[in-house]
């Protein structure tokens, strides 16, 4: 049932998916192309305030045509969406009130008006004003050809200006004031940036719904960030992430009718999110890795040190021979990590199992001597200088003894004017 | 270059924010070819001074003049280095990609870097001494490093005039000289740089001249004429509370800080 559907859909016979398809690349790249510009300024809550902001215009705009002309509806919904801006900017410098409150006010205004609207011409209305309900949620089926020519149309505006002005869109996003001082026409370039942002959204909301519709601004963009630092290939992972859950959502909903694809859209974009916050290479695993890593030095690393501890390094010849009890003894160890400890250092040849105990080896002994150095080289320096007390610097040392480069060990020895293993151990 | 023409002539410039007057009355004439402090303490108007001789903020009344000119016509001749902490580090571009940035001017919007401009990021870079970082992501950097791309990118502008908003905060005792290595022979290659600062320490050693800011000009001249007692306890040691009265008077009732008629 699914594979029959996803084979209707993807062999693109029926045209209208094909429709929906190139409508969604379309506006999913506009999305995502200004997205980004919008992120990198730190105004996406903005795109949010526009989306609301366009249903009143799309019911005026409905209104004045008489029927669900698109050119209309898009004009109306570009004009409400530039006045929630000039709005939101008069309400920040005009009035005590601050940008996210503003933000918010306008938002729910605009929403509120819209819906009125909305009702007035469902109840009232004489002429056809079916699927106008779509513009809420978005219904990606809808998208006819005269849509998909409009939306390419805008498409390559976007594209064009954000080719043409891209030296100029980098230093204002990155550094308004310094992009003024060079005589860059800082708001003029704002202006269009924002109209484009506008016109965008417009074209987006009939598919995805003015609800909804905000995500392709903020989401790309964002996620995107998160996989690398080239602002050019943050563009164009922003695009591919973008189009690839359009058209996963249009797909969803055009094998479930009557489902809206708006929130599936937003359902399947938000969980490539969630994938990137987790996978992405400054992402949660990577932190886990890194901290489990941590640990398990640390871990073998404070075994080798209490072997040494235990039976000292006096005769070179011999390598100590210990059992996990003895360890156990001298250090709160938890055995099952001291198990694994044991397994790595063995798996390292620091430690050879022998029958009923362990025993270190030649590498082993050299690996808990320089642990011991390393320690002690740090309690001197800290002793040298800074102002420590002496029952302090021991736990002081706990901890570093396992970060300390070789680099960092020659410089200490230098600066301590040290060779060898230091005598005392505080 | 002409020796007579001053390299920034500031006329009675009064800026508010908010109806506040942040500067006021401000009148200085600053020299070519020399390095020059503009010092007060926090909240003294420093910044608004430097953002409003590069037009970044319109002054309620008074002008500023670049090389006896207005700003537009000289605008290529001045570079602007922002404060570090005015812009966000975790930008995606690298150390080329900002000191590219200073190559852009209102005559090429829509070129892109050719292979002069290249060269010319290249030499800035090197001359901060950042050339093993060239490829590095800006948010990689320390506070100092970050600081030295910004003075670059405003030496890749190659302007007779600089304006730097505190050049030396943030950044350690090394990068520190350096800069003022370099400053100084920017000044013996005949231009004019103009630093905010606010460590008295050092104003002696660095500067040829000074600017005592508190709202009001306090003092201006060479480093020993700025320095006294007298003008350092005025800027700095709550001597102005009445001035700051008479500024929260004028915000709290709305009132205009000169008369009308009285412009300039």
């Amino acid at each position: 049932m699914i594979w029959q559907s996803a084979i209707d859909f993807f062999s693109f016979k029926d045209p209208n998916v094909v429709y929906v398809v190139a409508g969604i690349i379309f506006i999913n790249s506009s999305a995502a192309l200004v997205g980004t510009f919008a992120y990198l300024r730190k105004r996406s809550l903005l795109a949010d305030a526009v989306s609301h902001a366009l249903l009143p215009g799309i019911c005026l705009g409905f209104l004045f045509a008489g029927e669900k002309n698109m050119p209309a509806l898009i004009t109306g919904a570009f004009i409400t969406g530039w006045i929630s801006i000039f709005l939101i900017d008069l309400i920040v410098r005009k009035s005590r009130i601050k940008q996210d409150a503003a933000i918010g006010i306008v938002i729910s205004f605009f929403f509120a008006v819209g819906i009125v609207l909305l009702t007035y011409i469902q109840k009232n209305g004489n002429g056809n004003h079916a699927g106008l309900d779509h513009f809420l949620f978005g219904q990606a089926a809808a998208i006819s050809k005269n849509d998909v020519i409009l939306f390419a149309l805008v498409f390559f505006i976007i594209l064009f200006a954000v080719v043409l002005l891209f030296k100029n869109l980098v230093i204002l996003s990155f550094n308004p004031d310094f992009a003024q001082s060079v005589g860059i026409p800082v708001r003029f370039i704002e202006f269009f940036l924002t109209s484009l942002t506008v016109l965008a959204i417009a074209i987006g909301i009939q598919a995805l719904g003015v609800v909804l519709i905000s995500a392709l601004i903020i989401t790309p963009a964002a996620t995107a960030r998160m996989w690398t630092h080239h602002l050019k290939k943050m563009i164009f992972i922003a695009i591919v992430i973008s189009i690839f859950s359009g058209i996963a959502g249009s797909f969803v909903s055009y094998t479930r009718a009557q489902m809206p694809t708006g929130p599936w859209v937003v359902v399947i974009l938000s969980l490539i999110t969630f994938v990137s916050v987790v996978m992405a290479p400054k992402g949660l695993l990577r932190k886990f890795f890194i901290r489990k890593k941590n640990e398990n030095k640390i871990n073998d690393e404070n075994i080798l040190k209490t072997i040494f501890e235990l039976k000292g390094f006096s005769e070179p010849e011999k390598n100590p021979i210990f059992s996990t009890l003895e360890l156990t003894e001298k250090r709160m160890f938890d055995t099952k990590k001291l198990d694994a400890g044991l397994k790595r250092l063995i798996r390292r040849n620091f430690i050879q199992h022998k029958e009923d105990h362990f025993q270190l080896t030649t590498a082993g002994k050299k690996e808990a001597a320089r642990i011991i150095k390393l320690h002690r080289l740090w309690e001197q320096y800290l002793l040298k200088r800074t102002r420590i007390d002496a029952d302090h610097v021991h736990s002081g040392a706990e901890a570093i003894e396992h970060i300390i480069t070789p680099e960092i060990e020659k410089e200490l020895e230098r600066e301590l004017g040290i060779e060898g293993i230091p005598e005392e151990d505080y | 270059m002409k020796q007579d023409i001053h390299s920034i002539e500031v006329h009675n410039l009064t800026v508010s924010y908010d109806g506040k007057p942040v500067l006021w009355d401000i009148d200085f004439n600053l020299d070519s070819g020399k390095i020059i402090g503009i010092i007060g303490p926090n909240g003294s108007g420093k910044t608004t001074s430097l953002k409003a001789i590069m037009g970044l903020l319109k002054p309620s009344s008074g002008f500023v003049k670049i090389f006896g000119k207005s700003l537009n016509e000289v605008r290529e001749r001045v570079a602007y280095v922002p404060q570090r902490e005015s812009v966000d580090w975790d930008f995606p571009a690298s150390v080329l990609d900002v000191v590219l940035m200073g190559r852009s001017k209102s005559q090429n919007l829509f070129r892109r870097a050719n292979k002069t401009d290249m060269d010319i990021a290249l030499q800035s870079i090197e001359k901060v001494g950042l050339t093993e970082f060239k490829n590095r992501q800006i948010s990689q950097l320390s506070g100092g490093q970050q600081q030295r791309v910004f003075i670059a990118r405003a030496l890749a502008q190659q302007a007779d005039l600089y304006l730097m908003d505190e050049p030396f905060v943030g950044v350690d005792a090394a990068t520190e000289s350096a800069i003022l290595e370099l400053l100084r022979e920017m000044k013996s290659n005949g231009k004019t740089v103009l630093i905010i600062h606010h460590d008295l320490q050092t104003v002696s050693d660095y500067f040829d001249y000074l600017v005592l800011l508190n709202t009001r000009l306090i003092a201006k001249g060479t480093p020993p004429e700025v320095l006294t007692r007298e003008n350092l306890s005025n800027a700095y040691g709550g001597q102005l509370t009445l001035l700051s009265k008479i500024v929260d008077l004028i915000k709290q009732n709305e009132f205009p800080v000169r008369e009308k008629g009285f412009d300039l």
